[in-house]
């Protein structure tokens, strides 16, 4: 049972300077794939949705934007968080979903799941936020293509073991295919659907 | 900064920013691909830049500086009532010099100064697809970009060839972005299609009439559309420029009697002014300077 605390507090302090920020962050990140973004103004949303992922929430999504949700963010305070402040609806459905959030640790199911968008009109796909232990530290990955000037080494801690190949399946069918918002603490990493990604 | 009070930050509620800012996001992870969004009615009419400006209003924070540029020149009537549109709804910062700016907006042109990391180059397009003119079904473009086929493209420069004996086209040139999307750079001339090409800056395209925003994120290939035995190439000026003397810069003519006298001076006005401030002075700068000109001839 969530408080009421929870789900009425935790949004932005100033609504339109803060998503702003959070914006151009998430901007810069996705032209410059891999490199690491502080959001300066951090969301509080319920556990176990992070700072940085609910705060993408909050900049991004609205009642256009149907949301998905992990069976443990279902289940906590979140799904009435996100629809308090922001008026998106959850849905059931992976590819009706604009936005897909995952807690730390999630199972992430196979990306072909949400929506993928279609061959005429490839922006209607799916954003993945997976939140993760943290974005340093883990297996080495090199990733190339537009906005990486000479590659650039990424190593997110607590991505899904298979999560290379699921990557290289989704860049298979450019242009169709999700975009990733990689997220720990108040920190992003965003991959778009072009980087191209291999181990070291 | 008492006017602003009537107006959200920047002019569009935040409903409308986070529609254009979605759309920002899926443009810039898919280089090339025009993104429809619900563009809205703005305070000017339709081709006075109404895309660049939501997709300004959209992207613009407290903290940025602001250039606006219509034909490279910083203060001709578009350039200078958006600026004073930014000014009033969003209090910003503004200036001529392209270094010093975070955002640049521009009709038709690109500044000759190299742009860096930090920046980001706002385009105002009019009619955002490159097929427009050789299929006008919005339906069959659609399906010619989702099928990558562009022989149409090809043989628009095909018939340039044969009716004059080079591409004519000198503006407006097809590109292909990232070796996927065929893509109108904008109104601008083929002189500034090499700098698009693994720009550093990040590049956004908003089309306020046709309602479509697309981008080319930073260090990403961006080719213009040529053959083998007719490769590309920018025009090319026989003259400096006649304020600063600068070479391998856009000139624009300039009438100047109804004699034949013209003058040949550049179109970027803030990248002239830096360099007569520089000590740079072309033949027609001033008397003095022409005076000297006319003895050593």
């Amino acid at each position: 049972m969530s408080t009421q605390s929870q789900i009425y507090g935790g949004a932005f302090a100033e609504p339109v300077f803060e998503a702003q920020a959070v914006f151009r962050t998430l901007m810069d990140c996705f032209a410059r794939p891999g490199t690491i973004g502080r959001l300066s103004t951090a969301a509080s949303p319920p556990p176990p949705l992070g700072e940085a992922s609910g705060a993408v929430a909050l900049t991004l999504c609205d009642h256009d934007t149907p949301v998905w949700l992990s069976p443990a963010l279902s289940k906590s305070a979140a799904p009435k968080w996100i629809a308090f402040h922001t008026g998106a609806a959850v849905t059931d459905t992976k590819n009706e979903a604009r936005f897909a959030f995952f807690e730390k640790g999630a199972a992430v199911p196979g990306f072909d799941q949400f929506g993928l968008g279609s061959q005429e009109y490839p922006d209607r796909s799916t954003t993945l936020v997976v939140e993760v232990e943290a974005l340093e530290g883990g297996q080495p990955l090199i990733g190339r293509g537009p906005g990486i000037k000479n590659g650039i080494v990424i190593a997110p801690k607590g991505l899904p073991d298979v999560f290379l190949d699921l990557w290289t399946a989704n860049r298979a069918i450019f242009p169709r295919g999700i975009d990733l918002v990689v997220t720990s603490g108040e920190t992003v990493l965003c991959l778009p659907r072009t980087t191209k990604l291999e181990r070291e | 900064m008492n006017d602003l009070a009537n107006y959200n930050f920047a002019y569009l509620d935040e409903q409308t920013k986070r529609m254009i800012r979605r759309a920002i996001l899926k443009a810039i992870a898919i280089p090339g691909y025009q993104v429809p969004f619900a563009s809205r009615e703005m305070p000017m009419p339709y081709g006075w830049g109404t895309g660049g400006v939501q997709v300004t209003a959209s992207i613009l924070g407290p903290s940025d500086v602001l250039k606006v540029i219509d034909q490279g020149a910083d203060d001709t009537t578009n350039a200078v009532s958006i600026r004073a549109f930014f000014q009033k709804v969003a209090n910003v910062a503004v200036t001529t010099r392209t270094a010093d700016a975070t955002i640049i907006q521009t009709r038709h042109r690109i500044p000759e100064e190299k742009l860096g990391e930090g920046q980001t180059l706002v385009y105002q397009v009019p009619i955002p697809e490159p097929l427009r003119f050789l299929e006008p079904r919005e339906t069959e473009t659609r399906k010619m970009h989702a099928l990558e086929e562009y022989g149409l493209m090809h043989v628009k420069l095909y018939e340039d060839i044969a009716r004059n004996g080079h591409i004519a086209t000198t503006y407006a040139y097809p590109v292909k972005v990232e070796g996927r999307y065929v893509m109108d750079p904008s109104p601008t001339p083929k002189f500034d299609n090499p700098k698009m090409h693994m720009s550093e800056a990040l590049q956004l395209f908003g089309a306020g009439r046709e309602k479509r925003i697309y981008a080319v994120p930073p260090y990403t290939e961006v080719v213009s559309l040529d053959f083998e035995d007719h490769p590309f190439e920018v025009q090319k000026f026989d003259r400096p420029c006649a304020l600063c003397g600068a070479e391998n810069v856009y000139l624009d003519e300039v009438v100047l009697d109804d004699k034949g006298g013209r003058m040949f001076v550049c179109s970027d006005t803030d990248h002239c002014e830096d360099r007569r401030a520089h000590g740079h002075a072309g033949a027609m700068l001033a008397p003095a300077a022409k005076e000297s000109q006319e003895a050593a001839e």
